[in-house]
């Protein structure tokens, strides 16, 4: 039991990280590739967050007659990872608008030119 | 409790993932992503991220489910159906993940306090930063101070982004605003709700923003928060109000100004003798200049968060609602 407890966290981002894999490449439409890749950015989150979990420790805010935090460097990391992380998607979804207005679609099979398919 | 908790949560959001492969509704795929994004959030803060998790609540939940709804406004919310056979894609991801799987079993176990993660500069952050910057927050200590050229690189990445998606989409021009009015106007009950929640979500981003040295909270959360408080208002009274309430010519100098505060802490430092971005400079006491330090570049970041994130909004709804009127 303790092995499964040990690892679970992990166990669950490479599952979602293979989630938002596979949604990347076998979506049809460019709107979920993009909903993939936030998927598996999140799994990325998530490994760094429980990395800096430790057990019985508390958030790393100083409080009288605690002595475990958790490690606040993974939460800055991430923190500021998640703002970037929206920016760059909404660059991604501006291109699809853009895509959809130059194309007429936003699906990967009905691109007519198979040069122009992405 | 606590791993029951992260047990349970993880597996729920492990198969929100999972249903959103075979969805094929996008606007049901937002709204489950939204949902995904609230789920991470509680993990986070079971797991002792609370400035994560706050972080998460605002901008995964709030303005990237709005960003994609007013994508699919113009690209549709269905998704066709694949010619494509999915069995190629399902074994590269099957091999990858065993491949991974494998990996983790040489990671060191889970919340362990004897990890090499907290070995090296951890301790040091925890046990110095709240004498040497004198901050109980240690998460803003590291944002702010000890890794505060990282954070600048950030808030320059954020606005790229914003010129980035302003050179893809223009916000609407001055002879569009004679458009017939958006907004949800027949829902009287939304109109008197919003104007009664909108200043107390500012009052509210006011404080995230300048009580986070304390507590959680700080210029990356209340920018995101302040600029959702402009975008249920902009949800609910229509575009051309917002517009006039905030204009995007405002927002652009907003943008670089909040960057332009930031670095100028940096060369100011400098011209008092220290290296860039040291505050220790900027006052007699170092600790007090740790404090002036840090207020001013969380201040700096809020106000660039803030207007990227309400310009790149508005971009894309100025686009969908010029197709609504078309």
């Amino acid at each position: 039991m303790s092995f499964i407890l040990d690892y679970y966290n992990y166990w669950v981002v490479v599952f979602l990280m293979m989630t938002g894999f596979y949604i990347v490449i076998s979506a049809n439409n460019l709107v979920k590739k993009i909903a993939g890749l936030n998927i598996f950015q999140t799994s990325v989150f998530m490994l760094y967050i429980s990395m800096g979990k430790v057990t019985g420790g508390t958030a790393p805010i100083v409080v009288e007659g605690v002595e475990l935090y958790s490690n606040p460097l993974p939460h800055v990391l991430i923190l500021t990872a998640i703002v970037v992380g929206v920016a760059t998607t909404s660059v991604g979804l501006a291109l699809i608008i853009r895509i959809k207005r130059a194309y007429g679609t936003v699906e990967e099979n009905e691109f007519k030119n198979s040069d122009d398919a992405i | 409790m606590a791993v029951l908790i992260d047990l349970v949560l993880l597996s729920m959001l492990a198969l929100t993932a999972l249903r959103i492969i075979f969805l094929k509704d996008l606007f049901a795929v937002v709204m489950l992503f939204g949902i995904y994004s609230f789920l991470s959030a509680l993990i986070f803060i079971n797991l002792d991220a609370v400035d994560v998790a706050f972080t998460e609540a605002a901008v995964g939940a709030g303005i990237s489910t709005v960003l994609m709804l007013s994508t699919l406004a113009l690209t549709g919310r269905k998704e066709k159906e694949s010619k494509h056979s999915s069995i190629l894609p399902f074994l590269v991801v099957t091999v990858t993940g065993a491949a991974l799987i494998y990996g983790t079993i040489d990671m060191p176990p889970f919340g362990d306090a004897n990890n090499p993660i907290h070995q090296h500069v951890a301790p040091r952050y925890i046990e110095q930063s709240p004498v040497e910057v004198g901050l109980p927050n240690m998460v803003t200590s590291v944002l702010a101070s000890y890794r505060g050229f990282d954070t600048l690189g950030e808030t320059v990445v954020v606005f790229a982004a914003m010129i980035g998606v302003l050179t893809l989409l223009s916000v609407r021009r001055k002879e569009d605003d004679e458009a017939p009015d958006s907004g949800l106007k027949s829902h009287r009950v939304l109109h008197v709700v919003a104007k009664i929640i909108i200043p107390f979500v500012i009052l509210f981003a006011l404080y995230v923003q300048f009580h986070g040295d304390y507590g959680p909270g700080g210029g990356f959360q209340a920018g995101v928060i302040a600029a959702a408080a402009i975008i249920l208002y902009a949800l609910v009274f229509g575009l051309p109000m917002a517009l006039r309430v905030i204009s995007p010519k405002f927002l652009q100098i907003l943008a670089p100004l909040g960057v332009l505060l930031y670095a100028s802490v940096g060369i100011y430092s400098m011209f008092m003798g220290g290296n860039f971005l040291d505050y220790n400079k900027l006052a007699h006491d170092p600790v007090h200049g740790q404090h002036y330090g840090i207020i001013i570049i969380e201040l700096g970041v809020g106000i660039t968060v803030f207007a990227v994130m309400l310009s790149i909004f508005y971009a894309f709804a100025s686009q969908a609602e010029r197709r609504n009127v078309s």
